[in-house]
């Protein structure tokens, strides 16, 4: 079972959120100035790292809010976690 | 006389078995080669299979970083059907169940390709509609399908769930009798074999490094074996394709996701053919030698660990046993993650990339067994004559710009719906 | 046996010793015959107690087999036990505990255990080589011909086909330190840790506490060493903080060291007693893991190594001090380390003749060896049994001196006997270390794996990492508990002084792989007995180039058995390596995968089944609907009225289409009512609500007054269409939104991400409360009369006061404060009614009566989607997530005035393209044919396959009774360009063609008029 820190809630089972995916991609900030490349790049393309994944987890069975976590794709380790704005770093 | 038989066999058994040939070489990677495949699994090894038999192109090295069938061809259900909606892959696939139906006699290897029919459960109305439309639509592309109403499933699977205590109710189901199991990994030795007989190089502790550019072409790939040059390169990767892709400047629509697998201890003879539930994500078989075999959803997060959670194991066995109320008391012998390509709208690439002589083959998801051979067949054609197959031009990378999707669940571009 | 006698009692069992209970005799049957045993046996301790020495078949070659172990490792002793329901095949005779009545079948034979016709793939053996089938049954008559009877023949035990009726649970638990193995290292951990007042969790596999120290007559400061267990156990038994959960094996470690682990709570009873379970599943998160797990043994591998008699000496010895069972009378014992000596000692103290001991080390000089010498044991050094003999039972083996380089030196001799104890050396058990993501380290002074790279909260002490001595494994164990304990803040960290041993000294042993044949025999030298795999099979796979371990491994089967290769893993790979001329860590190994024994699916399921595989939802009117002639129907996970029955009507197909139908037309002529609670609704206020509705949807709703609905469109991201829904302002700041009932999860999820991470600079909340209010739809000619007499006084709903998309929330009906909205999927003049859910049948009642005198009546599902149909509405069937919003002619909703969700994918070119299919109506042309749903749309059924498709039928009704005769909605390319043209609906699934006129979607009050009326 993975343990997600959430920001509100503490520690807590992967099975209480929903993954939602990678959170290095940013929703185009102004949709009109937005060509459809760079659409297709939000909306299709990944880099589908090994090793740390920067992603989104809603904590859907718990206070409902959107998670920033920093996790090992090839060990599960959680590296860190916070709130959609935070930067999150690896810890040393 | 073909290599295998019944009669040589017995010749060989008669001489204490010590007459036997390898499989397929150890061969020291040559310089360069006209075609190299990276990966050696089991769309690797039929695509090399099939660009020398079918296109006499066999100065072909496959490159496998560890050895050959150790991914997801190894770790698979073995489940084979071309049951799908949409007509992009159910031509595909239909294709390659056709090959299927000769693969033994092709490969001269048992496959143990085995057509005891795949039996896909509804639960309401609406999903008798939903399976109706697409055995319809099989049957239209010359698809064998049968709907089957509560009392047909009932005769052939007694034993499912049709008491008051089920939770979703048994409607009936689609049934494709053509579609079945096969031997996962004498799929992987069997097309090894052929390719090997027929001049391949399959080198195995070979793992590609990066590659040589020249432009929009690449002219040489590194592996920890040394450089190797290579007229056009193939990649069928699944489960790392993101990663090889990278080497390479490409960026996919592709995420890696684990996906248990599960075998229970050898039973007698229990479940005839292959059962899906549709109340939840649930399919098994029965192997050849007894274990069920059955599996169910990814683990619903990116992971490149072949090892998965215990919630998913809990959900997938709790959706089996409320379809088979009687198997609770069996015993999961053993468990296994691979890792899947899941692409941004559940079907498959195989494809020309932008690098002019570098073809990707991958985004298989949960299906890529059943694919192998036509995977094999295409993509060989693929990369042979530099454009797609009519059965592979539908699967194409460019799809999820120009909107031509393959979505044969409609659920969009979330990878881990699929 | 005397024929008609019973057979002697307990021939093989010991009058004294042993920890068996002699007061309690249990009767228990094998193979239909009846036999005694006490209380304290397993199966198999009782059936050689009464000189059963073959217990199974193998999977191959139906070779007679003999239990072969005395623990979980069991690959012989597989038996079916008990019978009917409860059948479970498979079952390792060495783990059931005995219980009264117990029955237990023999399995994988035909017709019986003594005489087996599959016995013959024996003698064809020399054809049944490793991977023989991917060489043949390829010709005629085919693979299907002869895997029937392959099926037939292949499996171990049979399954049943009857609905288990035993229950499963699930329990969670956490503590401080979790200790894997009741053994000595493990109890020392367990007691420890526990004095420091930590929170800790035993764990054993079997009925008690002790380990190895149950088998062995070690004593520890001078007294039994099980007196000592018994004594930890006591101690255990009363520290408040420590629970002890015997019968439970700790199956797997998963992320973050979450421990797996099934409690058999009644597998040693004849069936569970009343509300208990069979099995208890515990999620065990500890901060701390100590894996105690103990080792596994070793067979030697030698001619004739499976013959019922050969068993490891560790297994012996349990036999003979645990359970009082003299496993033969005349011993032969082979090993290659000091066990050998260790096992002549025990038998000969049970009164058994050790005829031999060989010891198939080149040159050892230990104590045990001089002991042994000095007791007058006759000890063969360099020595190995080559060849065993005896079908059904061993009568004697050759042995012969080895000449150290895979030969034999002289003649070989043969010894009479009827038991071999032999040991191989033993491997640790280092699963739990290897689910935890440690690597295995080789390690050649024991010849096995260690657990390698050291994780601070997992630690494997004792025999478990190799240290196999007694005083070694108490001592690991004394200071890992107290490790343990101390990193989790208790006690100090100190290790108690461990109890003093008796043990003599060990030599190392000398690693010996395979025992050449007897010079001049054919032999059978197995390496994995369950599955049949012998050296030539290795040797095969080896000269095939199946070398690496996973090839090994899946061609031959090697380790693929019941026992996973717990006897036979590191045997073969040794011979691989040995074949390839490599080392055994080059070589390496395979991967150890949850479960470390088989667990039955049922315990992993808990009580998640049957009726609560999923939770049902039921809407708040749900008991009035129940009361009231309803038939349900499962919606996903909802319970929803389909229709409903007159009193005194039965379910049949002509009452429910009377139903039906009955409820359309009452609904169209005077005024109906329904149950829309499940709709999602989800409230949205803040400041900025407007903005981010109009952002969400693809229609404007920025312009919204207070006091009106309006349908909306939602597209994901990819520009397909995701959800439809009418959503109210009540407010300025306040809108209700409702969505689909399968989306209602979705959408709210997605609203949350849009406000959380992607505009987060909106001032806006959401929240569901689809629960909190009961839905009801009013529609019909008559639904305002309705309406306005169940309003209370005082609330006007005239059509100037409540017009078409009116909403208020100002009205009450007895007294209950609803929220009435002007909407209406049917087409009628219609109002949806919000009331709180508490209140809902309040409501829906009062509204029944309000509308008697109009002839209203309840309708279901079925009527609601033969009304929405009939005007045209998409539903589920057409919002399937591959339609853009022009495809279900919604086209003029994507605004082309704001950006939305989706807009930046709406131009793409296969979602202009003007083929596309696009919802259109269609009607049978002779009036009369039904158009099923799920038809195809092609212009010519006759063509050649593939035939080309135009579309499909998305929705159909067999009957509109509004217009009188079946229509349905279809998608079809150009279709609305083809309006007034035919096509063919086929339906080849059931030989169904129907020639269809393409019409409008709408085929009741297309202008809409009786919506505003």
């Amino acid at each position: 079972m993975i343990r997600i820190p959430c920001p509100h809630c503490g520690p807590r089972d992967h099975d209480e959120f929903s993954y939602v995916g990678d959170a290095t991609k940013v929703r185009p900030a102004d949709p009109a100035a937005t060509s459809p490349e760079d659409w297709h790049r939000y909306v299709y393309l990944r880099d589908n790292p090994r090793g740390a994944h920067l992603e989104y987890w809603h904590h859907i069975q718990g206070c409902r809010a959107y998670l920033k976590v920093l996790r090992d794709t090839a060990t599960h380790e959680v590296l860190a976690s916070g709130r959609p704005e935070d930067a999150l770093e690896a810890p040393r | 006389m073909a290599e295998y038989s019944v009669f040589s066999l017995v010749r060989q058994a008669l001489s204490g078995h010590k007459g036997w040939i390898r499989a397929w070489r150890d061969p020291e990677p040559k310089k360069s080669y006209d075609v190299i495949i990276i990966g050696g699994g089991g769309h690797g090894l039929a695509t090399a299979y099939y660009l020398a038999r079918n296109h006499g192109i066999t100065n072909v090295a496959i490159l496998e970083k560890g050895y050959i069938g150790g991914g997801n061809v190894g770790r698979n259900t073995t489940i084979v059907r071309s049951n799908y909606l949409l007509d992009g892959n159910n031509h595909f696939y239909e294709h390659s169940l056709k090959l299927w139906e000769g693969l033994s006699s092709d490969l001269n290897y048992n496959v143990m390709f085995s057509q005891r029919g795949v039996l896909n459960l509804a639960h309401s109305d609406g999903q008798m509609d939903a399976h109706a439309r697409r055995g319809n639509a099989m049957r239209l592309n010359g698809v064998d399908s049968a709907l089957l109403d509560r009392r047909d499933v009932q005769q052939l699977y007694p034993y499912l769930d049709f008491s008051e205590n089920a939770r979703f109710p048994i409607y009936g189901g689609l049934l494709q009798p053509r579609g079945g199991t096969a031997r996962h990994d004498a799929v992987a030795w069997g097309f090894a074999r052929g390719a090997d007989r027929l001049g391949v190089d399959i080198i195995q502790n070979c793992e590609v490094t990066g590659f040589e550019r020249d432009g929009d072409r690449v002219t040489a790939v590194k592996t920890s074996r040394g450089t190797i040059g290579c007229g056009r390169v193939g990649m069928a990767v699944a489960g790392n394709t993101s990663r090889v892709a990278q080497m390479v400047g490409l960026e996919l629509p592709i995420e890696s996701h684990v996906l248990q697998a599960f075998v229970s201890e050898p039973l007698k003879k229990l479940i005839d053919g292959v059962v899906t539930f549709g109340a939840g994500h649930f399919y098994i078989s029965q192997s050849d030698k007894g274990g069920l075999v059955l599996g169910g959803d990814l683990d619903f997060y990116n992971s490149y660990a072949q090892r998965g959670n215990l919630p998913t194991v809990e959900n997938v066995m709790a959706l089996g046993c409320a379809m088979m109320p009687n198997i609770r008391r069996v015993r999961i012998l053993r468990s296994w993650g691979g890792i899947m390509d899941m692409s941004m709208d559940g079907s498959p690439i195989i494809s020309k990339t932008p690098i002019d002589n570098l073809y990707l083959n991958a985004g298989w998801c949960y299906g890529g067994f059943k694919a192998t051979p036509g995977s094999g067949w295409v993509f060989a054609h693929t990369i042979a004559e530099d454009k797609p197959h009519r059965f592979n031009e539908a699967l194409s990378l460019e799809r999820f710009a120009t909107g031509h999707l393959l979505d044969e669940g409609g659920k969009g571009p979330t990878p881990k719906l699929h | 046996m005397i024929f008609g006698r019973l057979p002697l009692e307990q021939s093989h069992r010991l009058l004294t010793g042993g920890a068996i209970d002699r007061l309690k005799p249990l009767s228990f049957s094998f193979d239909g015959r009846s036999y005694r045993g006490y209380a304290g046996d397993t199966l198999a301790s009782a059936l050689l107690a009464n000189g059963v020495t073959v217990m199974g078949r193998s999977f191959k070659y139906h070779r007679p087999r003999g239990v072969m172990s005395a623990g979980p490792e069991e690959p012989n002793a597989l038996v079916e036990l008990r019978s009917g329901a409860r059948r479970e095949p498979n079952t390792r005779a060495t783990m059931i505990e005995l219980f009264h009545g117990l029955r237990a079948t023999s399995q994988n034979r035909w017709p019986c255990l003594r005489f087996d016709a599959m016995e013959v793939n024996d003698l064809l053996s020399r054809f049944l080589v490793a991977g023989f089938y991917y060489k043949t049954f390829m010709g005629f008559p085919g693979w299907h011909f002869w895997e029937k009877r392959i099926r037939a023949a292949a499996g171990m035990g049979a399954g049943t086909v009857e609905h288990d009726p035993d229950g499963y649970e699930t329990m969670n638990a956490h503590c401080d330190v979790l200790v894997v193995g009741g053994g000595p290292a493990g109890l020392a951990a367990a007691l420890t840790a526990g004095r420091t007042g930590a929170r800790v969790i035993l764990v054993d596999e079997t009925d008690g506490l002790g380990g190895r120290l149950r088998s062995e007559r070690d004593t520890l400061d001078g007294k039994p060493a099980i007196a000592w267990a018994a004594s930890v156990a006591a101690e255990l038994a009363d520290l408040p903080e420590v629970r002890v959960l015997t019968r439970t094996t700790a199956f797997g470690i998963y992320d973050n060291n979450l421990v797996g682990a099934v409690e058999r709570l009644a597998d040693h009873m004849p069936v569970p007693p009343a509300h208990v379970a069979r099995q208890r599943l515990w999620h065990i998160r500890p901060q701390r893991v100590i894996v105690a797990a103990g080792a596994i043994e070793r067979p030697l591998v030698f001619g004739g190594n499976d013959r019922p008699g050969v068993m490891l000496a560790g297994a012996v010895r349990t036999y003979l001090n645990r359970f009082a069972v003299t496993p033969g009378k005349r011993a032969v014992v082979v090993a290659n380390n000091d066990d050998g000596y260790r096992t002549a000692f025990d038998l000969a103290a049970a009164g058994i003749d050790v005829m031999q001991i060989l010891d198939t080390r080149s040159a050892s000089h230990g104590a045990w060896r001089e002991r042994a010498l000095a007791a007058g044991f006759d000890v063969a050094e360099g020595s190995a049994v080559t060849n065993a003999y005896g079908r059904m039972g061993l009568v004697g083996c050759d042995i012969a001196r080895l000449d150290g380089r895979g030969g034999t030196v002289g003649d070989s001799r043969f010894v009479p006997c009827d038991l071999i104890a032999n040991s191989g050396g033993w491997t640790p058990s280092i699963h739990l270390h290897s689910h935890a993501g440690g690597k295995a380290e080789w390690n050649d002074q024991i010849a096995a794996f260690l657990p390698g790279s050291v994780r601070s909260d997992v630690v494997t002490i004792g025999a478990a990492r190799g240290r196999f001595a007694l005083s070694d494994c108490l001592s690991d164990g004394f200071k890992a508990g107290a490790e343990a304990a101390s990193s989790c803040g208790f006690g100090t960290g100190t290790a108690p002084d461990a109890p003093i041993t008796d043990e003599v000294p060990t030599a190392p042993l000398q690693a010996l792989w395979s025992v050449p044949p007897t010079p001049g025999k054919k032999v059978k030298r197995f390496v994995d007995h369950q599955d049949d795999v012998t050296v030539e099979d290795i040797e095969l796979a080896h000269r095939e180039g199946f070398v690496s371990v996973e090839h090994l491994k899946r061609y031959t089967t090697l380790g693929m058995g019941t026992d996973q290769g717990k006897t036979s893993n590191i045997n073969g790979h040794a011979l691989m390596a040995a074949a390839r001329g490599q080392s055994i860590p080059t070589v390496g190994t395979t991967t150890f995968r949850p479960p470390y024994t088989p667990v039955a699916m049922g315990a992993f399921a808990g009580r998640t089944t049957g009726r609560h595989l999923a939770p049902t939802r039921r809407t708040a009117l749900h008991d009035w609907h129940a009361a009231n002639g309803v038939v349900f129907i499962e919606a996903g996970p909802w319970l929803r009225p389909q229709y409903y029955l007159q009193p005194g009507e039965a379910v049949s197909k002509e009452t429910m289409d009377r139903a039906i139908t009955d409820e359309v037309v009452t609904t169209r002529t005077k005024v109906g009512i329904s149950d829309v609670s499940s709709l999602g609704k989800i409230d949205v206020q803040g400041p900025d609500s407007a903005e981010f509705l109009n952002r969400v949807y693809s229609n404007g709703f920025a312009a919204l007054p207070v006091g009106k609905a309006r349908y909306g469109l939602m597209l994901r991201e990819d520009g397909l269409v995701d959800d439809d829904g009418t959503t109210s302002r009540l407010s300025d700041t306040h809108f209700l939104m409702t969505t689909t009932t399968v989306h209602a999860a979705k959408v709210l999820a997605d609203l949350e991400w849009y406000l959380q991470v992607v505009w987060p600079e909106l001032d806006v909340r959401v929240s569901s409360v689809t629960e909190q209010w009961a839905g009801m739809a009013l529609p019909g000619p008559k639904a305002r009369e309705v309406l306005a007499a169940a309003v209370d006084p005082g609330a006007d709903v005239s059509n100037e006061a409540l017009p078409y998309l009116g909403v208020t929330c100002t009205a009450t009906i007895r007294g209950v404060p609803v929220r009435i909205f002007r909407i209406s999927f049917s087409g009628e003049l219609g109002y949806e009614i919000n009331a709180p859910a508490d209140w809902g049948i309040a409501v829906w009642e009062a509204v029944m009566e309000a509308g008697e005198d109009h002839g209203i009546r309840p309708y279901g599902l079925e009527a609601m989607g033969i009304m929405r149909i009939e005007k045209g509405h998409v539903a589920g069937p057409e919002l399937d997530g591959r339609t853009t919003p022009d495809d279900l002619g919604l086209g003029r909703m994507a605004s082309t005035k704001k950006w939305f969700v989706g807009r930046g994918m709406l131009d793409k070119p296969a979602f202009t393209d003007p083929d596309r299919p696009k919802l259109v109506g269609l009607v049978p042309v002779d009036g009369v044919s039904r158009i099923r749903a799920g038809s195809i749309l092609v212009d010519d059924p006759d063509a050649a396959t593939p035939v080309p498709k135009l579309g499909h039928i998305t929705s159909s009704a067999y009957l509109s009774p509004t217009v009188g005769h079946p229509i349905s909605l279809g998608l079809l390319a150009r279709g609305r360009e083809r309006i007034g043209q035919e096509v063919w609906a086929v339906f080849p699934l059931r030989g169904i063609r129907v020639r269809a006129r393409v019409t409008e979607t709408c085929f009741v009050d297309p202008e809409g008029k009786k919506l505003h009326g």
